[in-house]
């Protein structure tokens, strides 16, 4: 969908880089890269995403870089704990905006679980988020720096949140298991993957990968039962938290 | 033995290592191959930089082999073993990331599209970036 918005914006010195992170590799992320069913996507995914019908519409496959991370390394450099995840950074190579929701609040959370239709109430919120999202990136991709949406040095400082002593040994954990699975070694792969969970608690990239490292889940978003029941035991906490923005909702 | 390393690159098998409980001792070029810093009389070296070796030789065998998780604990690099498979990984320093974000410019990465031509993030230079990351799961 992102396509949609580059062709738009991508005359105002203004690049899309998709990171897949992935260990599946290319085989997981290729049919997603490269669609060959993009009119068949269901309404449903529209609804549960935010994307307006007019976007919707106008959906194609993505002209702009787009790269395997096989051992999450992105995720590890900027924080990321789960997808979707996003960052911007300026024409100087700084961090202007450091790592959030790019366009997600939680209420996709109320999708029907074999359907998954969304009530029309939680459907127009996911619009909102994705459309607060958007309007910023479209008027930092106008206006640069003078963007009020591109954070001054202090702000981004303040929302960074530096890895600890755990997390990057978790991560080491997630280049040793993505090595494994690599050579063929399923079960050892998901072992490292489960010791950098419960190292790194909270990092829903490693949780997901695990579950997604059998040969009949690879390249799909999992959710068997096997993957509610991790949802399940948040409870009431926040899965997607909706970007701090001037006139998102919470 | 052999054991498998994961350090800065891709990985490096050391042949003639030994693992002895949580250090992995290696030869000079397998440390070389597998790090870029080479063994010299002043200590361990890459470019103009060299860092000296325990003047007590506890990071050398009698064989001539170098600890390796000795010297990447100087770095605060975290290390994992998986013993079953004879492979050491080595991830990046907590402080060293600390630091690199607080300066606020973005950490540079080099990987693949789908045709395995190599992209940087420092190849954009002089754009504004929208990173944006997904998955398949």
């Amino acid at each position: 969908m992102w396509q949609v918005i580059y062709d738009e914006l991508k005359d105002r010195n203004f690049e899309i880089i998709a990171v897949a992170l992935d260990t599946g590799g290319k085989t997981a992320v290729e049919p997603h890269i490269r669609p060959t069913n993009l009119d068949e996507r269901p309404e449903a995914a529209r609804r549960i995403t935010g994307w307006g019908e007019s976007e919707w519409s106008r959906k194609a496959p993505p002209q702009y870089p787009c790269l395997i991370d096989e051992e999450h390394v992105v995720a590890g450099l900027y924080g990321m704990i789960n997808v979707p995840s996003a960052v911007w950074i300026d024409e100087e190579g700084r961090i202007v905006r450091p790592v959030e929701v790019p366009g997600f609040g939680d209420d996709w959370r109320f999708m029907h679980r074999e359907t998954f239709e969304l009530p029309d109430d939680k459907a127009a919120r996911q619009q909102v988020y994705r459309h607060v999202y958007v309007d910023a990136l479209r008027d930092w991709a106008h206006k640069g720096e003078d963007s009020e949406y591109a954070l001054p040095a202090d702000e981004v400082r303040r929302r960074l949140q530096p890895p600890a002593e755990d997390d990057v040994l978790a991560a080491t954990h997630v280049r040793l298991g993505r090595h494994l699975y690599r050579e063929g070694h399923l079960e050892a792969a998901k072992r490292h993957l489960q010791e950098a969970v419960r190292l790194s608690q909270g990092r829903w990239n490693y949780l997901r990968q695990g579950l997604s490292l059998d040969p009949e889940l690879v390249g799909q978003i999992n959710v068997t039962p096997e993957f509610w029941e991790v949802f399940d035991a948040i409870g009431d906490a926040t899965y997607y938290e909706a970007a701090d923005l001037p006139g998102m909702p919470r | 033995m052999s054991a498998t390393i994961l350090y800065d690159r891709e990985a490096v098998i050391a042949d003639d290592a030994r693992e002895d409980g949580d250090r992995l001792w290696v030869s000079a070029e397998d440390l070389a191959s597998a790090t870029g810093w080479v063994l010299k009389p002043e200590g361990l070296c890459k470019g103009e930089v060299c860092s000296p070796l325990p003047a007590d030789g506890s990071w050398l065998d009698t064989e001539g082999r170098v600890d390796l998780t000795a010297f990447a604990r100087r770095f605060g690099r975290p290390i994992v073993h998986d013993e079953e498979h004879s492979i050491w990984a080595f991830g990046e320093s907590a402080s060293a990331r600390r630091d690199d974000l607080l300066s606020l410019q973005a950490p540079d990465f080099t990987l693949p599209d789908l045709d395995g031509n190599m992209h940087s993030l420092s190849d954009y230079r002089g754009k504004k970036v929208f990173l944006y990351a997904w998955a398949s799961w």
